[in-house]
This record gives structure tokens, sequence and C-alpha cells, in this order.
């Protein structure tokens, strides 16, 4: 599968809430190349919320680590990778299920990952104990208008 | 988020003025018991429509407020919903436990 990537960026920061609005902000403002419409672009803020909110909370719960997010721009999709090095996930499966969490203290719903999976196309979730979580996530961009052929 | 407290109704209204997500949800959530325990209300509303952006993180903050709300015998509610987060609120089946309502100040005035 070797699509073709017309944009790539990538971002690191540290594991704090308030990264989470700059995050999906980035995103969203990385995205509008491809010129999607606003409910695509709230899709996408979601998800990136929810994935980075993860990271954040379930990753490194006691100390501060680095959350990696990388965005690439396909012909007609955006392909989004957020990554950690924490403490990684031991059961994806259980991880998914709708409602399900290990921070209800926190008052998490356990709703990201079905939120991930009803907003975007695809979801992947990749996890080592110990190791560390990798969310890739896509979504197709319809195209709407006929883009005018710009020469960079 | 304003806070208003109309007393003769015993209505606590939350209007939320910033996006609902888990960093602004850990400071709402702190604010609003502190209010709920204060004025004891019979309903608590809160009020969606200057929300422009919500996570899973609002669903929290709900089924949240909506035990500290029970605990002193109120109720809760919502209003001014819009599509966006209505459907993050139905995946998650919240809206079985607590309603939608139109929109308290309007119906003050008018009725």
């Amino acid at each position: 599968m070797n699509k073709n990537i017309k944009n790539e960026m990538k971002i690191e920061f540290s594991s704090k809430s308030a990264n989470e609005a700059f995050a999906r902000i980035s995103v969203a403002a990385f995205a509008s190349q491809l010129d999607p419409t606003i409910e695509e672009i709230a899709d996408i803020k979601t998800s990136v919320s929810e994935a980075v909110t993860n990271s954040i909370i379930h990753a490194y719960p006691n100390k501060d680590g680095i959350v990696k997010l990388r965005a690439r721009l396909l012909e007609d999709e955006i392909e989004i990778e957020v990554s950690d090095t924490g403490e990684g996930i031991e059961n994806i499966e259980e991880a998914k299920v709708p409602l399900f969490t290990t921070k209800g203290n926190l008052e998490r719903s356990g709703m990201g990952f079905t939120i991930m999976e009803n907003f975007m196309d695809e979801l992947k979730v990749e996890s080592i104990v110990g190791l560390g979580t990798k969310v890739t996530m896509n979504k197709k961009i319809k195209k709407t208008k006929e883009l005018e052929k710009n020469t960079y | 988020m304003n806070v208003k407290h109309f007393i003769e109704d015993k209505v606590l209204l939350f209007e939320f003025t910033e996006e609902l997500d888990h960093h602004i949800a850990e400071k709402i959530r702190k604010r609003s018991d502190y209010e709920i325990q204060r004025f004891m209300p019979k309903r608590v509303i809160m009020d969606f429509k200057k929300v422009n952006f919500m996570d899973s993180a609002g669903i929290g903050l709900i089924i949240g407020r909506y035990k500290s709300t029970n605990c002193y015998g109120g109720t809760l509610e919502l209003m001014n919903v819009n599509n966006k987060i209505k459907r993050i609120f139905e995946m998650s089946g919240v809206l079985k436990i607590v309603p939608i309502t139109s929109d308290f100040r309007e119906a003050k005035q008018t009725g």
C-alpha cells in the first residue's frame, strides 16, 4: 500500500493536558489543505483529542512523557498517528469496548476508541506493555469542489 | 463557565463557554460540584450553546454531575445541544438518564 504522500508534519509535546487543544488545532490547521468540510474537521479534531488524551492519562499516569503526533496528507485522505512510550495497553480489544475504562475515578467515560472508530474511516491500535502505544487513524476527505491547480 | 442561580426556581444553570476536553473538564468538575453542594438545587441545567468543541470528557463530566446532583435530590438536564455534541452523547447512551430540555431562560420569559 504505497500511497502518494503529499505533505507530512510531526510534532512532539509534553504529556500535559493543556496540549490537548494544541494538538487537535494543529492537525485541523494542517488538514485544511485537503479542503475538508466543517463536519470532517470536527471529526478529526475530536478523534485527535481522544487519542492524545489517552496518551496523557494512560501512558504516563504519574510522570511527564512525550507524545508524538504525525499527520500525513495522502491524495484524498489524512493519516494521523499518535504515539507514546508509556505503559502500553494490556488488552486492546477490552480497551475498545464502549464504556470500558480503567480510569473511572477520573470521570473518564470509556468512549475514546468508540468515538475514534466512528469518526474516522480506519483505526489501528498497536501496543506493547511497558513500551508504549501507537494509534493510527485514517479519514477520507471527500472532494467537495474542484480545486484550482496550484503550482507551488 | 458562567454559573447562574435562580433562587425562586431552585435552578442552577451552568453555561459552558469553553472547549470541553479533558483539560477543561477537570476544572469545571471542581467548580460545578462546589456550586451544587452550596445551593443544593432541585434542577441543574447545563447549557451547551457556546460550546464549539466537545470530546468524550463531556460525557464523563455529565455522568459525574448527574451523580452529584442526585446526591442532593436534584435532577440534571441539558439544553442547546447541537448535532455534533448530540452524536457523541448518543453513542454513550447518556441521554437515557439525562434529558435534553428546552431553553430554561426563554421558557421563563415567555411562560
